[in-house]
């Protein structure tokens, strides 16, 4: 897939299948990714990128926008911003339906590219050390991965701020398929031990409080110093898009992953509407 | 001084074992009080108890109870027991028991579940019958022990 996700080489292996890109929240790397990802196999695309202006915004409810777009296509692609959304749509569609995001829910499709940028680049993810830095309570991205490691035995630190933790459930969870849990609350306790560094934002309106949110967001900083004493191989990873929370002077350091785990999602998602459609096994 | 006793119940349903204090949530399980009904209900609050110190126990008279009304003892009351009571006496007993998936019984405790804005019944996996633990089928959030009770439907 690599060649044809860099548009070097053409493929049409999806060619007659329709995608449904059922935007009911702002996005761009996963919707344009998606989208780009259908048309590189051969395949359609049809959707929305924002609810204005379709019959949701005239009080339709999901499940009958989930009926209708089944009717019209092959495989729908939604994200929404409630939890559960997209276990609903998969419920009442007849056809494959892939979660792009549901609310503070799950963003699995980003965590499939995760472990394959991991992969490639440590070449394994097995026994990993990795730390998940930021917003972990209501950070999609980093729920999905958290069960995702586990999945592959690998230890994992929670590294945020006390109100911002990773919620007990999960961490019951991944604990008792026998994983390796910890809990952090600056980076610099558990820089040196670490091979992944995944860094999330923390959203200034989770804090009530504006003083409490600078006194915090500083801490969970990544530039140079913050990266002292860290292993020469660790590879700084961010589902992006990032704010402020990675310093530019990052971006040329050999640990800086992030744009090529941004890449990334082009060929994972070929990938997968490939394997769900039928056309690979 | 005269010690004063409930009056057994000649046909209808005994409610035991239920957590000392729980007993007017069972109540309000079964819809009691019911405007215009005349039958006998007797609720003993914080009565001695043998496995758990203190229990509850209600009785109602006229009345059987339908799988969803076991159901949501179930989810306040896991180790309640429920006596079919005929003519005075026990003609069946057995434990409160959850099913595997409970659906229409509970709502979500995570307000910006999916479920509670579309025409779907809520549904949740049983993780754990007692305390009783259960996770939402859309938003794979838990509902467990003491948050319980707010959300019966």
């Amino acid at each position: 897939m690599l060649p044809v996700a860099r548009g070097k080489r053409r493929s049409d292996i999806l060619r007659g299948n329709v995608m449904a890109a059922l935007f009911f929240e702002p996005s761009t790397r996963t919707r344009l990714s998606f989208s780009s990802a259908m048309m590189r196999l051969g395949g359609g695309v049809i959707g929305f990128a924002q609810p204005e202006g379709t019959s949701l915004s005239k009080g339709e409810t999901l499940s009958d926008t989930i009926r209708m777009a089944q009717a019209y296509a092959d495989i729908i692609v939604i994200r929404h911003p409630q939890e559960g959304a997209a276990r609903l749509a998969s419920d009442i569609a007849s056809v494959p339906v892939i979660n792009a995001g549901d609310g503070a829910g799950q963003h699995p499709t980003q965590t499939l590219m995760d472990l394959f940028t991991i992969q490639q680049e440590k070449g394994r993810i097995e026994g990993e050390e990795v730390a998940l830095v930021g917003d972990l309570k209501y950070g999609r991205t980093v729920h999905s991965l958290a069960y995702a490691l586990a999945l592959f035995g690998s230890p994992i630190t929670f590294i945020a701020p006390p109100q911002l933790q990773m919620p007990p459930s999960i961490v019951e969870e991944i604990e008792g398929m026998g994983v390796r849990c910890a809990q952090a609350t600056s980076i610099k306790e558990v820089i040196s031990g670490l091979d992944v560094l995944y860094v999330t934002r923390i959203q200034r309106e989770r804090f009530p409080d504006p003083t409490e949110y600078q006194k915090v967001v500083g801490s969970y900083r990544i530039d140079k110093k913050a990266l002292e004493g860290a292993k020469a191989d660790l590879i700084v990873l961010h589902p992006l898009p990032r704010v402020d929370e990675i310093s530019p002077e990052i971006d040329e350091m050999p640990h800086a992953a992030y744009f090529r785990q941004a890449f990334n999602g082009m060929p994972v998602r070929m990938t997968l509407l490939a394997l769900v459609l039928g056309a690979i096994k | 001084m005269r010690e004063l006793k409930v009056q057994p119940i000649r046909n209808g349903t005994v409610i035991d074992h239920i957590p000392g204090g729980m007993a007017l949530r069972v109540l309000g399980i079964l819809g009691i009080p019911k405007e215009g009904s005349t039958s006998s209900v007797s609720a003993l609050i914080s009565v001695p108890s043998k496995k758990t110190g203190l229990k509850d126990i209600v009785k109602v008279e006229d009345r059987e109870l339908g799988p969803a009304e076991v159901c949501k003892i179930a989810l306040i009351a896991p180790r309640a027991t429920i006596n079919i009571v005929r003519n005075y006496g026990v003609i069946r007993k057995y434990a409160v028991t959850l099913p595997e998936i409970v659906e229409g019984i509970v709502s979500c405790g995570n307000p910006n579940c999916v479920s509670h804005n579309e025409p779907v019944s809520s549904r949740f996996r049983v993780i754990s019958k007692d305390p009783p633990r259960l996770r939402c089928h859309y938003c794979e959030r838990e509902l467990v022990g003491a948050d319980i009770p707010a959300h019966l439907l």
